[in-house]
């Protein structure tokens, strides 16, 4: 229970709005575009790597908290920011190894828990 | 048969908008705000419970994209997940959720194909451009990072 007295409601508040806010954006493009919606997931991912390269996206992530990482976005600003962080250590070898490292832990989980749930579920047959 | 909608491009377009029913766009994007501030929301509590725990800022974000990406992996091969977004739209497509979701559901959808090429590679099929482009997008940045350095 400690930890419940913990938590920061204003944070929390702040968090949703901005991740709702930042879906909002996410569903105009869905019914005012004919974009589908891996174009979505891949405009979110690239506009969060340059955002996050600019050194814009820390601001939204200092203010939202996860309202501002967990969307895809936020994925593609981790990228660039394990890129540019490695890049300070190791040079240009660190703009190969830093984005891919940063976001493993997502890209692993994604592919072995992709696999389990699918290995689980069962096709469904579509009816005629 | 007054008109050919076939005739040219434009007119096709226009058919095609009349033709199809209005997406109520104000309730769908509410309906986007709620879900998806809410999945942030639950993100933000794994986070601070990892805080609470003593873990660092990037290892919470690491712990919140895991959990979040094995509950909407699992929603989706228990078909739960696909009805969430049916209501929520963008709500759950662009948090991280919809990333696991877009790597279960084709894999599903071509189990019949085998395991290797089925499942092992339609995985990839949504998430494999969102990978190509955001993995490209940080060597891009991190290589004019490194001529800023």
């Amino acid at each position: 229970m400690e930890f419940l007295q913990s938590i920061d409601w204003l944070q929390l508040l702040r968090c949703f709005v901005v991740g709702g806010g930042i879906c909002i954006i996410g569903q105009i493009l869905i019914d005012k575009t004919k974009l589908t919606p891996a174009r979505i997931l891949v405009v979110f991912v690239t506009v969060g790597a340059i955002l996050g390269g600019l050194g814009i996206y820390k601001y939204i992530i200092d203010f939202a908290g996860c309202g501002a990482t967990v969307p895809l976005t936020g994925f593609g600003a981790n990228l660039a920011k394990g890129a540019i962080e490695a890049v300070k250590d190791q040079g240009l070898l660190g703009a190969f190894i830093g984005g891919v490292k940063a976001a493993a832990g997502g890209i692993a989980a994604a592919v072995f828990f992709g696999y389990l749930a699918s290995l689980i579920a069962k096709p469904k047959i579509k009816k005629q | 048969m007054s008109e050919n909608p076939l005739e040219n491009p434009q007119k096709y377009n226009e058919y095609v908008d009349k033709k199809s029913p209005n997406s109520p766009i104000l309730k769908n994007c509410f309906n986007a705000f709620w879900v998806g501030g809410l999945i942030c929301s639950i993100g933000q509590i794994i986070f601070d419970f990892c805080k609470y725990k003593g873990l660092e800022q990037q290892s919470s974000n690491t712990v919140v994209a895991i959990v979040l990406i094995g509950i909407a992996a699992f929603l989706t091969g228990l078909n739960i997940f696909n009805k969430i977004g049916k209501f929520a739209g963008a709500g759950s497509l662009i948090p991280i959720t919809g990333f696991a979701n877009s790597i279960v559901s084709p894999a599903i959808e071509y189990k019949s194909e085998g395991y290797v090429m089925g499942v092992g590679g339609k995985m990839f099929t949504v998430a494999g451009p969102v990978l190509v482009y955001g993995i490209s997008a940080s060597v891009i940045i991190g290589i004019i990072a490194t001529l800023f350095a």
